[in-house]
Parts: structure tokens; sequence; C-alpha cells
């Protein structure tokens, strides 16, 4: 079974300020990681790779394939994939691609997917660290007109033809079985991603990635990148957080009294 | 496209560089080069005080959508209840229908929705439709999307919202790509730009520590979703007296609405209340609590407030308490009434989920601690001896002082 694992590569931290005085902002020693939720979604597919070989049935038949777009210092990022069990990384990198918003993205990862050929199972983190949508897995999935869940926190059985997942919705689990081929996004509860050993290490070391271009995909360059997006930012701007804080001193008792009272006047005690 | 700097007015200055998210502009012999990693977010268009930056090639040219018109809410549902988040949508679409001087419509679709919908009629909807068959009666984004986009293509509202929940941030993304037009997640501000009349949707990224302002180009509807809780729900009294008014029923054929889905079961934790995002009240505990049984203390108070427990991710982490409660970086983000913070320090990705809360009070014993920096009370105290006293203050109505 061919699965393929969408990750991206992101700022390491969100803790991104600006210098009041310069009014720039501050991203000193910034390191660029795996989206976090991205990290499960690798494991996830290993493991399913994993437990497909076990199985006398599917035994050898199973490739995982991470897939990213992004500028060329993703390339790493596809390498540690690879120290984590992936079998092959594609790069889908082109100046054409920049300024993607959510759908565009999702166009560009389906002409991948469907460059692969095959692919039965399409694994997503359940949002992204900087952008912070969760979009790009059912806009993508609705484009390859496959299904899609969302959330998912167990798989709890695949086969060749079908696919039966729990995922957590507001309120509860729900448990769903569909056929492949299928899209799904994950959560942290889903599994605990392992530590590179040394073996993935040195196999990373020589990976090769494939990269693959705008032409190289068929794309036509108004369907991807900012060109092929529906949404432009316009502003960007850091709220101005003002927290009035106010610390309640005293004896434990005078402090319960007080933080009592602010609750009275919120209308939230009686 | 492309982004070029015009090398004969720049002088290097670097306020671009600093404003640049994306790392990708360097200052190389004097002058602006602008790299890979930019995503032509126009930040640095803008910063340039000598007009040096520019972005080329971009299809500029605006469409004609006057045949799109109204504003619609998708008023979501569990079971045959509307969840609040539609309400808050249309209070907020209120406005905006009102700034475009167009009506305000809400869709329900559902099992046995028909009465409890009437209720969106008390929120400044003017209109409802209505689809109410037991086929809808599990929340499954292929056929309530297959559904949505019958109607939006037949009747071309400009606006679409929807709540930015688990099965929304599903449902609206499946809509936008069926219907080939942009969507934009999580806006916490939503306006009509006054000369363009067009929707300017604003949102955090990067964790909350940078807005964006993004509009939906050569595509209609407008589509955005919103978290619950973000918007007030305002009862409005309309001119129909805001207890009915235009209601259509759409009759749709089950046989067209086959679900690709086959939904086993469903599952809930014992006892446990997991949708923390839907309460006023969250009371949440971290490292500070030094073990899972402290967390019976957290759910008496949340007990008294009709509130909620929540967790930082080092107390998910130490497995304490499950993850659905927990708040942050790669938990939920919340924004309740009272957020009570009890032994979390506040690291920055707990604050990142957190932070737009109404009120946030915390309970540390350090006073060092980064949670003091964003709350609006904080107590420097043990929280086994505050925590117990506030339940007992809360309960017996006693002054303790």
């Amino acid at each position: 079974m061919k699965i393929a694992v969408c990750i991206k590569q992101v700022p390491g931290t969100t803790d991104i300020k600006i210098d009041p005085e310069t009014n720039t902002l501050v991203r000193q020693g910034i390191e660029n990681i795996i989206n976090p939720f991205d990290s499960y979604a690798v494991e996830e597919g290993v493991r399913i790779k994993e437990g497909l070989d076990a199985d006398d049935k599917y035994k050898g038949e199973s490739e995982v394939i991470a897939v990213t777009m992004g500028p060329p210092q993703a390339e790493e990022m596809l390498k540690e994939a690879v120290a984590s069990g992936v079998d092959r990384i594609v790069l889908l990198s082109d100046r054409a691609f920049a300024g993607a918003d959510t759908w565009a993205t999702s166009t560009t990862l389906a002409m991948a997917v469907d460059k692969l050929e095959d692919v039965k199972l399409v694994i997503f983190g359940k949002q992204t660290l900087d952008g912070d949508t969760g979009q790009v897995g059912p806009e993508f999935a609705q484009r390859m007109n496959i299904p899609f869940i969302g959330y998912v926190s167990e798989i709890m059985g695949i086969s060749a033809k079908k696919i039966k997942v729990k995922r957590l919705a507001e309120d509860r689990y729900e448990i769903f079985e569909i056929r492949l081929p299928a899209a799904i996004s994950v959560i942290k509860d889903i599994n605990t991603p392992r530590v590179p050993s040394l073996r993935g290490k040195m196999k990373a070391k020589s990976a090769e990635v494939l990269v693959w271009t705008a032409s190289e995909l068929g794309a036509d360059k108004d369907e991807v990148g900012l060109s092929g997006s529906y949404t432009q930012v316009v502003k960007i701007f850091t709220p101005k957080m003002v927290y009035d804080v106010s610390m309640i001193e005293g004896t434990p008792e005078e402090q319960v009294e007080e933080l009592f009272k602010n609750l009275k006047n919120l209308n939230i005690v009686s | 496209m492309e982004i070029k700097v015009n090398e004969s007015t720049c002088t290097g200055c670097s306020l671009c560089r600093g404003v640049c998210l994306y790392d990708a502009i360097e200052i190389k012999e004097g002058k602006a080069v602008i790299g890979e990693t930019c995503v032509f977010c126009g930040a640095c268009v803008e910063s340039c005080k000598f007009e040096s930056i520019e972005i080329i090639g971009l299809d500029t040219e605006e469409k004609d959508f006057s045949d799109y018109r109204g504003a619609w809410v998708y008023l979501e549902a569990h079971g045959n209840k509307l969840a609040d988040v539609g309400l808050e949508l249309l209070s907020e679409g209120r406005k905006l229908a009102d700034n475009l001087k167009v009506p305000l419509t809400g869709i329900a679709i559902g099992s046995g929705i028909e009465k409890n919908a009437m209720i969106a009629f008390q929120y400044g909807m003017d209109k409802l439709y209505i689809i109410d068959d037991p086929i809808f009666e599990n929340n499954i984004d292929d056929i309530f999307s297959k559904a949505l986009v019958q109607l939006i293509s037949k009747h071309k509202p400009e606006i679409f919202l929807a709540g930015a929940t688990s099965f929304g941030r599903t449902l609206a993304p499946k809509v936008a790509a069926i219907l080939k037009t942009g969507l934009t997640a999580d806006c916490t501000g939503l306006a009509i730009d006054d000369e363009k009349k067009i929707l300017l949707q604003t949102r955090p990224t990067f964790g909350g520590n940078i807005l964006a302002t993004i509009i939906t180009r050569n595509a209609r509807p407008q589509m955005a979703t919103v978290r619950p809780h973000v918007m007030e729900k305002i009862k409005t009294a309309r001119d129909t007296g805001g207890i009915s008014g235009d209601v259509i029923k759409i009759e749709i054929d089950p046989e067209n609405f086959k679900t690709k889905y086959k939904m086993l079961g469903t599952e809930t934790e014992k006892g446990e209340k997991i949708n923390i995002t839907d309460y006023e009240v969250i009371v949440s505990g971290g490292r500070g609590l030094g073990g899972g049984e402290k967390f019976e203390l957290l759910k008496e108070l949340a007990g008294t407030l009709s509130g909620v427990v929540g967790a930082s991710r080092a107390a998910v982490d130490s497995g304490w308490i499950s993850y659905p409660h927990q708040v942050g970086q790669t938990g939920k983000t919340v924004n309740p009434k009272i957020y009570i913070a009890c032994g979390i320090s506040g690291a920055i990705q707990h604050l990142a989920g957190m932070q737009t809360s109404d009120i946030i009070i915390a309970i540390n014993k350090d006073p060092n601690a980064p949670i003091f920096k964003v709350a609006n009370y904080g107590i420097v105290g043990d929280l086994f001896e505050i925590i117990p006293m506030l339940i007992k203050r809360i309960k017996e109505g006693k002054p303790l002082v």
C-alpha cells in the first residue's frame, strides 16, 4: 500500500514579537522544524506500514512517501522523516508555488499525489503551527474526490480496501469506516513519535530528495502559488495586547475573599 | 509573478527586513534582496517608505460579483439542537448585512431541527432555509457539503460564515473546494471595506502573535470560519418581532444524499466533559498540581462555576488527564469568559491556546511565572490552600474576612 504523508516546515516557535523601539520583528535564533502535528502523521504512516509488513498478506508491499511544498531548505526536514522511517521523500519547490493559500496548496499537493500514482492513504497533521487553519487536508480530499476524516485519534483497522478510524469530535469520539483511497488528519493523541535510530540517521544522510517543480507537476502557473489562491493577505500587524494585571495580595483568606468579589462582579458567582 | 526591488530608490534602510515574517529579506551591498522564502504577503511593500518594492504579475483585475448578494450563516446543530456558535455568527452577520444593506439568512440542516431552528430569528436573522430529514441525523460532511453547495450555487450569497468547530473545520473547506472559492479559518474580526464593500477577514496566525487581514479575491462567496465564543451572541428584535420570519423548507431526495462514510458508533468518556470549548468557565491545571488525583479539586471548583476542567500539555503528557482537555498550541484553543490557570507556569505554547479568554485568573506559587503577565487577576499562593477555600466561600456564602 502506498501511503503519502503531507508535511510542512514551520518556524520552531510562534513567539514572534515586535521590538517596540525599532518596530521590527524579533526573530533571533528561530530554527525551522517539522510542524509538530505532522510528526504524528509521519509516525502513523510508518506504523501502518510496519503493521501491514507484519501481515503475510501484505508483506513488503507498502511504502511511505513524505511530501512537502516549500523552499529548498525544507529538504532537511524531509531527510529527518527518512530517519523516522519514511521510504521516499518529495519536495515540491518552485517560486511559482510561493504565496499559496490553503486552496492553492491543496491543488499542488493533489497534483503531486496524483503523480505518485495509486496512493491509497494520505495522512496530514491536524493543522500547522504557523498557518493554524487545518484546511489543507479537507480541501485536498475534496479536490481528489476522496473521503476525509479529520482529528483521528486512533486507526482501528486497515485493509487493502478500507480503513476504520476513531476521531475526536466536540463532545465525543466517532468511529467511522471509509473506503480507500482516503485522506485523514491526525491529532497528538494518536501516537508518540519515535526517536530516530542511528541506522535511520545514516539512511537519512544518503537519502535522495525527489524535487518536483511546477512544470514537472504539469501545473499551470495560474493554478498554484498566489496566482492560484482565492484568498490574499492584505495586511499583517501585531495585536495590541494590553493586559491589565492586578495582583491580589494579602493572607490566603484575604486573597480568596477578593477573588470571590471579582467573580461576583463578573456575575460568575452569586 | 515576482517581487521586485527598485535598486535605484532602495536605500538599504532594512525597514522591510524588520517586517518580514518569513525572514526572506537580506541587505546586500546596501540594497534589499528578496529570497526564496518570500510568500508575497506584501508586508514589505507597505513598510517601504521609498515605494521601492513592488509585486508584479498578480492578476488584480476585479470580476463582477454583483449577482452575489446577502450574508449567510450556517447554523450548526448537534442532534436537533442549534449550537451557540451559529447564533454568535448571526449576531456578527447582522452587522455585516446592515452595512451592506442585504438580508441575513441562516441555514439549518438536521433531523427534527425545525422547531429549534426558529430561535435563530431572535438573533437578527431575516430568513431561514431548513433541510430537515432523518438522513441528516449525524453531522457527516459529504452530504452536508452537498446540500450547502446546492443552496449556495442557487442563491449566490456574497458572504458565507460557519463555526470553526471540529465539524465546521472539515465542512467549510469542503464546501469552499467544491465551489472553488476562498476560505479564511478562525477569524477573530470581520468587517466590510467601506469603499469596495468586500469582507475583511482578520485572523490570528503564528500562535496569535500576528494578526493578518485577508480578502477573497476573484471568487464568491467570501467564506470564513469563526471559533465558538469569539463573537458575542446578541438578541435583537427585528421587524418581525424576532420570533419568526421567512422560513423556506427545502425538500430533498434522500437517494441523492448517500454518504461515503459509514458511522459505526460513538464513544464518550465516562462522566467527562470533553467539549471544553463549549464552556464559559475553564479551570485548568498544570504541572503544579503534582498528580492526576489532584484534578478532582479542579473538577469540584469547575462544578461550582458550571465550568469544565482544562489542562496544560505538561499535565496531559504526565498522564494526569486525557488529551481532549489540553489547552494550547498542540491542544485546543479556547476563549471562555473566565479562564482559571492553576499551577500553570504559562509557557508560550499554553498562552497561544488561551490568551484570548475574556478574563484570566492565575494561581501559582512562583511570583515570576509568565502566566502572571497575561492574567487579569493574579494570586501568588498555594493552590491547595486557595482553591478549597474558594470552593467553600462559593458554596457557603460566608465572608472569610
